[in-house]
């Protein structure tokens, strides 16, 4: 495998080499198989409606021919039975006919319709699965675009082209059966237009196939702007980015077109292209068949009916044409949906899971180091306990490391070298349910999701009930602001004045990680944008939260759980928590305190000792002081 | 659910967009048209050719002649079909490109409220989805209409002229089609408007799903959001089908019924054969042009389908396009004739449109004094960084007013003001673009700021970039992979929530506004990094009119004066010094060690705040 077109590393460029192109379309092929697989019982079922149906139509002319030749004679003869026969018959396949054709309707938006949500939900699962060191490089808009527009080439795709394709195909084998029974030499010319055709297909094929790519890529681009424009609508309007990003769509939204006109145009070769190889063909096989009637081999009827069988051989070529275009397009489409679906996520749930179902908080760093990727190294090989149940901040100039050693501790990433351990189980080595059911982070941008306030907080905990979400609402000072918005818990967070500050959208986030109650708690930068009132009652929130014995009389909704907690714990250790914070006062009511350094614990000890150590801390302290009043 | 409109008068919406290129889909019309009848003339003119001319022993020359008028013929049909796609597909493709270009510069547009409201996944598919739909309709499902209509009307006068018994039983047959086509215009119409909203609602999930990533990880609730795409996702596969289900129902009828009046064409028609009534020849040339029509009578489900699809996208189109932008420039828009900076609030109230009974702010009365830097301290929710929005008319005031030296806010060009007035936010949005880009977007003379004033040199330009970086200690610009041409933003380099703050404050100060708006800009920074900051931005600030949201007592030391804001109201306005020794709310908010006594220290750090503030 060509590591360069692995994954979504290469899926801007359009113009890939030929091994390259030959492994993503190979990529592209197998996805739409897989595809397929889970429903093919209905594809075959869609297929056959189409062709019965097919049939079906082609008896109605049978049957008036035969009323004509066989009933009106009948009929002067007084006979009426086989006029009776004739209407009833016709009746019979006018009805399995339309049966049929709403049949094959449904059946088709069932079976694309079932693909498409497969492919949804296996993108959308793909997405949530990828590390966050995937998220920060692919944006946002390239998920979508993979979502949409993409999902929207397959199933264009889908609606369209294989009943075409099904019917097309029977009805140009019956014709070309038709035409060799009738006269083998005629056949054989019809057949031999088959080469043109190919060579124009592979034409089309290849060019087609670079437009399309490029298609997607533009499109992917379009819509990446569109999304980024619209999230930072805010910020464009107050710098009057609008002008600027005006031009920019334009120029963006042209580029598009012309990659669409493109690919149109040379489908605009393609389809009459085909339609006037079939043509040139009807005139060949007259021309031939002319000359034999003038020399007596063949009758002029059979030429005739050979010259219209000819016609029609290439009538549903159109249609073929553009299901070929759907596909090209489709087969693009899902090249770049594949490169997604491909990527491997860094951070894998383990084979072999080792159960923790409530963890007491201790946290190991045994030579821990970090790394992103093949960077230079972050964190140097470090060694560092945290016994459970303590409450340690961690210190230090903005780039100083502190987040990615909450990172690691979260397992957004890897450690490159040594192992982090829960209790003394390896992270790696927790499933997801466990780690996330044991490890809660609070980051500084508090995301809302659409949905009531009650929703968001939640989160932390989707089975806790009402009452639960409105203690830990209470427990950090929130409740009062929720209960005064219109419709209190349940306002939407996007309607009816629900629009919360940034301050009250980290007091929500924090309910959230109170609902949670995990066993190691770690808040970075977390309480930024509050004032202090605010921050004092998260505070004391947190103090209740932290100090509170797991399983204790707050678990409400633990059950069984929450005794094995009691008993594994042991009475009076609280909850663990690591604390970012530039805010001394957080800092202040810590157990103990890490001052980080170039990736390095440079000072370790409690507040008091670090404060009479005269050390960085020491001095960021006085620098806090002084910053009070 | 929105409510229907009638599909013509949707439609004739579209007139104003295709006006352009009509001649061209006319003529793409008279093309498809043309090629039809060449498709359908080939198998007559070779019946008449080959009947006529050929026989054994016969010369060469009419075979000759034949093949050459087929020749031509086919050519000709081929060429009326690349005619067609080059007469319609590439102006059809212009008529897209212009209404997604306008669709996108009126949401730039529309105030910060409807973006409120309006996930951009929504807004996208409208901008995606619906107007490539509309192209496609443009291109080939309206002209098909077109095509098939006039087939069937000619076909039915052929038919009439053959036997008008006949033709009266197959006309029969359309009054059940056109009386079932309305209530299957009714309800496909609906469901293919809500599937098009569910795949726009999809994709805002999709866009919350990425933007959410980080707490959806942290809390580990990957399962839980799938659970609910995967819900949204099957209802619109469910909707998808109900719509197929819609259109099978009348494939099916569109299907059955001619074919039924056909069969009881041919029992009347062999019965009046029979009697003589009917000549043979007269009987199957009507089954042959039943023949005829009959597809395109198939075909019209599919293409009314699509004519509803495209109305329904339309009416999307329309939907956002007829939203107000309800903050605009003025007509003759004024500005102060000199530009100091007084910014002045007099009572000034703001409530969102959907809670006009719940305002966020009151009464607001507040003058700030040219080049005063006034903080704004007040607890979380009480409306502080509403009223900063007020400022850069993010969003209106809803009573009273604001003005700039004297000139109401909306008597300014939107545009002049937002040039007056630069602001750094709380949640800092970097665009995809290098730093430099980044910092000196609002920047006078900056390309990036289109304000016409022409460029200023490449020189000048740099040395904003480099003073609002080191005021904003953001000098870890230069340390990045390409230094300040660095890519940062969502499609580059992911910075830190502090580095991220840093270069937002950077670029509120390249823009060199009269008017400084900063919404708690040193959150994110660590203690040192916010005195450094601070020192220098004393300097700036000096001579600009400063409005700052300040939690910390660090950042209020800045300011001249404070206002504080209580429940949306202005309740003090004074210095730091002041405000401390006689507020008892501003104390609680402002001082973080309210326990126990004030000790002799911050005693004495009052008075020097209040000296220095003297």
């Amino acid at each position: 495998m060509s590591s360069t077109t692995f994954g979504t590393a290469n899926e801007d460029n359009a113009h890939l080499s030929r091994s390259e192109s030959k492994t993503v379309r190979r990529r592209s092929l197998a996805l739409l198989g897989s595809l397929i697989r889970p429903v093919r019982r209905r594809f075959w079922l869609t297929i056959a409606a189409v062709v019965l149906s097919q049939a079906a139509r082609v008896a109605g002319p049978a049957l008036i021919a035969f009323g004509i030749d066989r009933a009106l004679p009948a009929l002067r003869a007084g006979d009426s039975l086989p006029l009776v026969l004739a209407g009833v018959a016709y009746l019979a396949a006018a009805l399995t006919t339309a049966a049929l054709t709403a049949l094959y309707v449904t059946s088709t938006a069932k079976l694309s319709q079932a693909m498409l949500l497969d492919l949804r939900v296996r993108v959308f699962r793909q997405t949530q699965r990828l590390s966050l060191e995937f998220h920060e490089k692919y944006t946002s808009g390239r998920i979508i675009a993979r979502q949409t527009s993409d999902l929207e080439a397959l199933r264009e795709l889908l609606d369209s082209g294989v009943s075409s394709l099904a019917s097309g195909m029977l009805f140009m084998v019956f014709t070309a059966a038709t035409v060799l029974t009738l006269d083998w030499r005629s056949g054989l010319l019809v057949l031999a237009a088959g080469v043109p055709m190919y060579f124009l297909a592979r034409w089309y094929q290849r060019h087609s196939q670079t437009a399309f790519r490029e298609s997607r890529v533009v499109s992917a681009r379009l819509i990446v702007h569109f999304v980024e424009t619209m999230t930072g609508i805010r910020a464009v309007k107050a710098f009057r980015r609008e002008r600027g990003n005006a031009a920019r769509y334009a120029e963006l939204s042209e580029d598009y077109r012309a990659a669409v006109v493109r690919s149109i145009n040379l489908h605009g070769v393609f389809q009459p292209g085909l339609v006037l190889i079939g043509n040139v063909c009807v005139a060949v096989v007259l021309l031939v068949g002319g000359f034999r009637v003038l020399g007596g081999e063949l009758a002029v009827g059979v030429l005739l009916a050979l010259i219209l069988s000819t016609k029609r051989f290439f009538q549903p070529v159109d249609q073929m044409a553009m299901f070929y275009n759907s596909f090209q397009s489709a087969q693009a489409a899902l090249e770049k949906v594949s490169g997604l679906l491909e990527e491997v996520p860094t951070v894998r749930p383990p084979q072999h899971p080792v159960p923790l179902r409530e963890a007491k908080g201790a946290i190991d760093f045994r030579a821990v180091e970090f790394r992103y990727g093949d960077g230079p190294l972050i964190i140097p090989p470090l060694d560092l306990h945290i016994p459970a149940g303590q409450r340690v901040a961690l210190v230090g100039q903005t780039g100083a490391g502190k987040s990615t050693l909450a990172k690691l501790i979260a397992r957004f990433y890897d450690v490159s070298g040594g192992s982090l351990t829960l209790d003394g189980v390896d992270l790696r080595q927790l499933t997801t349910a466990d780690l996330r059911r044991n490890v809660v982070m609070v980051t500084q941008e508090a995301f809302l999701f659409s949905g009531s306030v009650a929703d968001n907080i939640a989160l932390g905990r989707p089975q806790a009930s009402r009452e639960d979400i409105e203690d830990a609402a209470r427990a950090v000072g929130a409740h009062g602001f929720i209960t005064e918005l219109p419709e209190g818990y349940d306002t939407d967070v996007n309607k009816r004045g629900g629009r919360v500050s940034a301050g009250q959208r980290q007091l929500i986030s924090f309910a959230r990680a109170f609902l949670a109650r995990p066993a190691v708690l770690i808040l970075d930068e977390a309480t930024s944008s509050l004032d202090l009132p605010s921050e004092r009652l998260v505070q004391n929130g947190l103090a209740g939260l932290l100090g509170s014995v797991r399983g204790g009389i707050h678990d409400g909704a633990g059950s069984g759980a929450s005794g094995n907690g009691v008993s594994g714990n042991g009475p009076g250790v609280g909850r663990t928590a690591l604390i970012i914070a530039h805010r001394l006062s957080t800092v202040e009511t810590a157990d103990r305190v890490l001052v980080v350094h170039d990736g390095r614990i440079v000072e370790d000890g409690t507040p008091e000792q670090l404060i009479g150590g005269g050390g960085r801390f020491a001095r960021l302290h006085g620098a806090w002081k002084d910053s009070l009043v | 659910m929105a409510k229907q409109t009638p599909f013509f008068t949707s439609i004739s919406r579209l007139y104003p967009h295709v006006r352009p290129i009509l001649p061209r889909l006319v003529m793409g019309l008279a093309c498809a048209l043309l090629a039809s009848v060449v498709a359908l003339a080939i198998p007559q003119v070779l019946r008449v050719l080959i009947n006529e001319s050929l026989k054994p022993g016969g010369s060469s020359r009419p075979v000759w002649i034949a093949s050459l008028v087929i020749l031509g013929l086919g050519i000709a049909e081929a060429g009326l079909v690349a005619l067609r796609r080059q007469f319609v597909i590439n102006p059809a493709t212009t008529v897209e490109a212009r209404m997604r270009v306008s669709l996108y510069g009126h949401l730039q547009d529309l105030t910060v409220s409807f973006h409120d409201r309006w996930g951009s996944g929504q807004l996208l598919s409208r901008a995606m989805t619906d107007l490539n739909f509309l192209r496609r309709w443009m291109a080939f499902g309206a002209i098909m209409l077109v095509v098939t209509t006039l087939t069937v009307v000619i076909g039915v006068v052929v038919m009439f002229s053959m036997s008008w018994q006949l033709a009266l039983i197959f006309l029969a047959a359309a009054v059940p089609i056109m009386v079932y086509g309305f209530r299957f215009r009714a309800r496909f119409s609906k469901v293919t408007r809500r599937s098009q909203d569910l795949t726009g609602d999809l994709a805002t999930t999709v866009e919350e799903s990425v933007h959410g990533i980080r707490v959806l990880k942290a809390f580990g609730r990957g399962r839980e959001a799938l659970e609910n795409f995967n819900e949204q996702a099957e209802e619109l596969r469910r909707t998808e089908i109900a719509k197929a289900r819609h259109l099978a129902v009348f494939s099916l009828v569109v299907t059955l019924l001619p074919e039924l009046a056909l069969g009881a064409g041919l029992v009347v028609g062999v019965v009046l054969a029979a009697r003589g009534e009917l000549s043979i020849g007269a009987l199957v040339a009507f089954f042959a042009t039943a023949a005829v029509i009959a597809a395109p009578v198939e075909f019209s489900g599919m293409l009314l389908a699509m004519a509803f699809t495209a109305k329904a996208a339309l009416d999307r189109h329309f939907e956002v396009m007829d939203s107000v932008n309800t903050i605009a420039s003025p007509e003759s828009p004024r500005r102060p004739a000199v530009l100091k900076g007084a910014l002045s609030f007099n009572h000034a109230g703001f409530a969102f449109e959907d809670a006009p009974d719940k305002p966020i702010l009151k009464d607001i009365t507040l003058d700030i004094r040219p080049g005063e830097t006034m903080a704004l301290v007040g607890i979380t929710g009480s409306g502080k960084s509403t009223l900063l929005q007020l400022v850069p008319r993010l969003y209106d005031v809803t009573q009273g007013s604001i003005s700039i030296d004297g000139v109401d806010l909306r008597d300014f060009s939107v545009e002049d003001l937002r040039g007056v007035v630069a602001v750094a936010f709380e949640d800092t949005t970097l665009f995809s673009s290098s730093v430099r880009d980044n910092v000196l977007l609002g920047a006078p003379g900056s390309g990036a700021a289109g304000n016409g004033s022409g460029g200023r040199s490449a020189e000048a330009l740099e040395e904003v970039l480099a003073e609002a970086l080191d005021v904003a200690q953001a000098h870890f610009a230069y340390s990045l992979p390409a230094g300040v041409d660095t890519l940062i933003g969502e499609e580059g380099l992911s910075l830190s929530g502090g580095q991220r703050q840093r270069i937002a404050l950077a670029r509120a100060i390249a823009a060199q506004p009269r008017v400084l708006v900063l919404d708690d800009p040193l959150s994110a920074l660590d203690v040192h990094t916010e005195e450094r900051v601070e020192a220098r931005l004393r300097e700036v600030l000096a001579g600009t009119t400063t409005l700052i949201v300040a939690h910390r007592p660090s950042t209020v030391a800045l300011a001249d004066r404070v206002a504080l804001l209580e429940d949306g109201r202005i309740a003090a306005v004074g210095t730091h010094a002041r405000l401390l020794a006689e507020n008892s709310h501003y104390r609680h908010i402002i001082a973080s060690l309210d326990r126990g006594p004030r000790d002799l220290d911050s005693e004495l750090s009052a008075l020097e705040a209040e000296e220095i503030s003297q």
